[in-house]
Parts: structure tokens; C-alpha cells; sequence
């Protein structure tokens, strides 16, 4: 579904990326791991049009990912939320609806519907970001990033920040929209938890290119030493 | 000597290179502004509090503004037996240059800062790139309506200034000064021509562009972090204010020169 090919990208003479190839297959769910700094949030952003590469492809359903119609079959939650502080919690979840011309109170409803889901009282959703803990930020900037049930959701850090209560919950609802909804997820964590729990595949980024690919329970036994350094955070 | 030209050739294109960004930024707002989709309730939004909620400050400002100039006015015109002249000069004084440039300098403080400061913040938080990915132009959402807003909004402001400036003048020529009221009014009225106060709306509408779009164009641009913030607001109200005197300078001289 979505190929990636020869992606570079530099940053003030920084080569971030340096030559990406990954692809990930419809309905499954890609975990996307490496060092801080590693260029994950880059490839990400190349992905969704925020960053432009300087070299490679990035194909979806092989045609050329071109921003801002493809967004449309996009979710997104960001590592900070990324909500919208001048708007209530309900208006965010609903940002895209509302824009599609949903009527207030038809968009209200579904917000509510998808706080529900991510563990949020329907009071939340009246009140503004600031009000909200980072953790409830964190879980409303999920609502919103599966509010129109996309097809392709892409999780930035979705469990920094939470408690690993909460941190499961989202996982398992992860797993849920990738199970029960077939949308094709990529995820970017340091979390071992979660990779266990969403991945049904397993990239590890390195020094700007894709290191190792595989299956989350042969990443465990591999015998790599950066990979296995960065699994049990013994330094090399 | 080489080294101070090399200097000075970098400054000189620097400034080119910027000048030329503006310009593109500039254009692309105008496309935006023409073509769909629109956001009417961000416009309406930005109505309210970059035009609506400037009221109090711009109405402060012209009060006193007026007071003073017809305070010096008067002690000036003494000097040669011109006191008489108060109403006109305080009318002309207030409608042609200082209403549109006050409530400029004002809309610079209060409306530029307040873009930037808040766009930049959305740019440091995602908050922009959570757009693009929600499929929503930050251009079209962001700054097309905080442009059409501010250069709608501030003419009226300016109105309003200039009148409340007016008024300043006229409340302390008459308690102050010993002027009376149904002359001071007449002799106000009877100077002013059409041709000044359309003028003084123009430069109201060109004034507020500027101050918005520049809000906008900083704030876009603002580096990340804190620092990154402070640096786009304030720069963004340096170079709103001083792009708006060049700009009244200019339309001054395209207005009223013989």
C-alpha cells in the first residue's frame, strides 16, 4: 500500500536520511523504531507531505503521494497532540468533519463517541486543551486521528507520557483499528510494550536507512548488536 | 574595502532575498483569498477580535491624541495669531495623518504581536502540520482570514479614530480653551473634504493588510522553541510598523502631492 524507495533527506548538511526503502502492506501495522534523532519523525513527516525529500519515491496504492488530496484517506496523531488550543476538545476531534460541512451537533455527537473510545469522559469535550493533562491531550489527539475511521493512521509516540494503564488501553485500541476497522497503521515508538502488543511488523532505523525488518518476536532473538542494544537499552 | 563591499552585498541581497519572500507570501494570500475553500467562521473570528476588540485601544489612543494636538495647536499658533485654526488642523491633522497612522502603529502593537505570536506557537506545537494532515491549507485557514479581516476591520477603525480624535480636540478647545462649541463643530465640518477622508480609509485598509500579513508571514516562518516565538513576534511588529509609515509616506505623497 504504501512503498517508500531511496528516500533522502539533509538537514543543514545533516544527511538525516540517507536512502529509506520501506514498504508496509495493507492492514498491517508497521512499528517503526530507532535512537532518538534517528530520522523517524522525518521519514514520517516525508510521508505525509510535510517534509519534501530530496531524493527517492514515496508511492501510495502505486500512484505518487501527492499532498493534500491523499491526506484525506490519513490519520495523524502527533507526538505532542498537537491540538488546537483556540478550539474545544470536541471541535478538535471533529477539526475534519466540521470542515466537511457536518452539521455542529451530528460532528459533537461523533467526537464524544471517539472520546469514549480512548478512555475520555464526554466533559472533556467542552473543555479546551490547555485544561487537559498531557496524557488526556494525548488521548483526544487520538480520537481526532480516527474520528473519520481513515484508512492509513500514522502514531508518533502514541504512548509517551501515559501511565501503562492508559499506555495499554491505546495499544489495544492500536490493535483494534488495525484488526477490526483493516486500516494500515505506522508507528513510531521506544516503547518494547508496545511493539509487542500493535506490531505485526518491525523496522528499525539507523543511521538514516532501514537496519533490520522483520517480525517483532524474531527481533528478540536476533543477534544484532545495535538492535539488540537498543531493545534492552544496553549502551554499545 | 573588499570585505565592507562583501558586507554590504550580503546585507543588499539578504534584504532582496526578503523583499522577495514577502512578496511571493503576499501573492499567495491574495490566490488564496480567491479561490475556495473559504473559512467563514475563522473570518469571523478574526472580525472579532482583530477588529472589534481593537476598539478600546484605538478609541484611548485618538482621545488623547486629539487633546494633545489641539493643546499644541493652540500654544503653537500663538506664536503667530493663529490660535483660531485649532478645529481645522485638529480635523486635518486627525482624519489625513495621524488617525490611519495611530491606529496603524496600534493595530501593529496589538494585532500583529498577537498573529505571530499565536501562529509561530502553533508552528513550535504541530499545530500547523496537524492541518496539512487534516487536509486543511494553513494559508487558506490561518492567514487568508486574519488578512481580509484586519483589512476590512481597520478602515472603520480608523473612522472611529479619527472621530473620537475629533473629539478629543473638540472637548479640550472647548473646556479648556475657550472655544466655542457650535463654531468649533462648523469650522471642523466646513474644512473637511471628501478627498481626506477617503484617503484616510485607504490607508486604513492598506494598514491593516500589513499589520496582519506580516503577523502571518513571521509567524510562519518562526524557528522552533521559545526563542524562536519571541523572535518572529518581535520581529514581525518591527517590521509591521515600520513597513506601515514607509506605506504612509507613500500613499501621502500619491494622495496629496500637487
Amino acid at each position: 500500500m504504501i512503498d517508500v524507495r531511496d528516500l533522502h533527506k539533509t538537514f543543514e548538511g545533516a544527511n538525516v536520511l540517507r536512502g529509506v526503502d520501506l514498504s508496509i502492506a495493507k492492514g498491517q501495522s508497521l512499528v517503526l523504531i530507532g535512537a532518538s534523532g534517528s530520522g523517524k519523525s522525518v521519514l514520517l513527516k516525508c510521508i505525509l507531505g510535510l517534509e519534501t525529500p530530496d531524493r527517492g519515491t514515496i508511492t501510495v496504492d502505486g500512484q505518487p503521494a501527492h499532498p493534500p488530496k491523499f491526506l484525506d484517506r490519513f490519520g495523524m496523531l502527533f507526538q505532542g497532540a498537537a491540538l488546537f488550543d483556540g478550539m474545544r476538545v470536541w471541535e478538535n476531534v471533529a477539526f475534519r468533519p466540521l470542515q466537511s460541512g457536518m452539521a455542529r451537533d451530528k460532528a459533537r455527537a461523533l467526537a464524544i463517541e471517539k472520546l469514549d473510545r480512548v478512555g475520555l469522559s464526554a466533559a472533556t469535550a467542552d473543555q479546551f486543551p490547555s485544561e487537559l493533562s498531557g496524557g488526556m491531550q494525548k488521548r483526544a489527539g487520538l480520537a481526532r486521528a480516527i474520528a473519520t475511521d481513515p484508512e492509513i493512521i500514522f502514531f508518533d509516540e502514541p504512548t509517551t507520557g501515559l501511565d501503562p494503564i492508559r499506555a495499554g488501553q491505546i495499544n489495544a485500541l492500536i490493535r483494534e483499528v488495525v484488526d477490526d476497522l483493516g486500516a494500515t497503521t505506522l508507528t513510531i515508538t521506544h516503547d518494547m510494550t508496545s511493539v509487542r502488543a500493535i506490531a505485526d511488523n518491525v523496522a528499525f532505523l539507523k543511521d538514516g536507512r532501514i537496519d533490520w525488518a522483520g517480525k517483532p518476536k524474531e527481533m528478540f532473538d536476533i543477534d544484532q548488536p545495535d538492535l539488540k542494544a537498543f531493545i534492552t537499552g544496553t549502551p554499545i | 574595502m573588499t570585505g565592507a563591499l562583501a558586507t554590504l552585498g550580503a546585507a543588499v541581497l539578504s534584504a532582496l532575498a526578503a523583499i522577495g519572500r514577502v512578496a511571493i507570501f503576499t501573492a499567495q494570500t491574495v490566490r488564496d483569498m480567491v479561490t475556495p475553500p473559504f473559512y467563514g467562521r475563522a473570518f469571523v473570528q478574526a472580525l472579532h477580535q482583530l477588529g472589534f476588540l481593537s476598539l478600546p485601544v484605538i478609541g484611548l489612543t485618538a482621545l488623547f491624541t486629539g487633546g494633545a494636538l489641539a493643546l499644541q495647536i493652540y500654544s503653537g499658533g500663538a506664536r503667530f495669531e493663529a490660535e483660531e485654526a485649532v478645529p481645522q488642523i485638529v480635523a486635518i491633522g486627525m482624519v489625513r495623518e495621524l488617525g490611519p497612522v495611530l491606529v496603524g502603529l496600534m493595530l501593529a502593537a496589538r494585532v500583529t504581536s498577537s498573529i505571530a505570536a499565536e501562529i509561530a506557537t502553533m508552528k513550535v506545537t504541530e499545530q500547523i502540520d496537524a492541518l496539512v494532515t487534516l487536509s486543511t491549507n494553513p494559508s487558506k485557514y490561518l492567514t487568508v482570514p486574519r488578512v481580509l479581516a484586519a483589512t476590512l476591520a481597520t478602515p472603520v477603525l480608523v473612522a472611529v479614530g479619527d472621530i473620537i480624535g475629533i473629539l478629543g480636540g473638540y472637548l479640550v478647545a472647548t473646556t479648556r480653551l475657550g472655544f466655542s462649541s457650535a463654531s468649533y463643530l462648523h469650522n471642523t465640518m466646513s474644512f473637511l473634504e471628501a478627498h481626506d477622508i477617503t484617503s484616510s480609509l485607504i490607508k486604513g485598509a492598506v494598514f491593516g493588510a500589513i499589520a496582519a500579513l506580516m503577523g502571518c508571514y513571521f509567524g510562519m516562518r518562526s524557528d522552533r522553541g521559545a526563542l524562536g516565538v519571541g523572535i518572529a513576534t518581535k520581529t514581525a511588529v518591527v517590521a509591521a510598523s515600520v513597513l506601515i509609515l514607509a506605506a504612509n509616506f507613500l500613499l501621502t505623497e500619491a494622495f496629496f502631492s500637487a
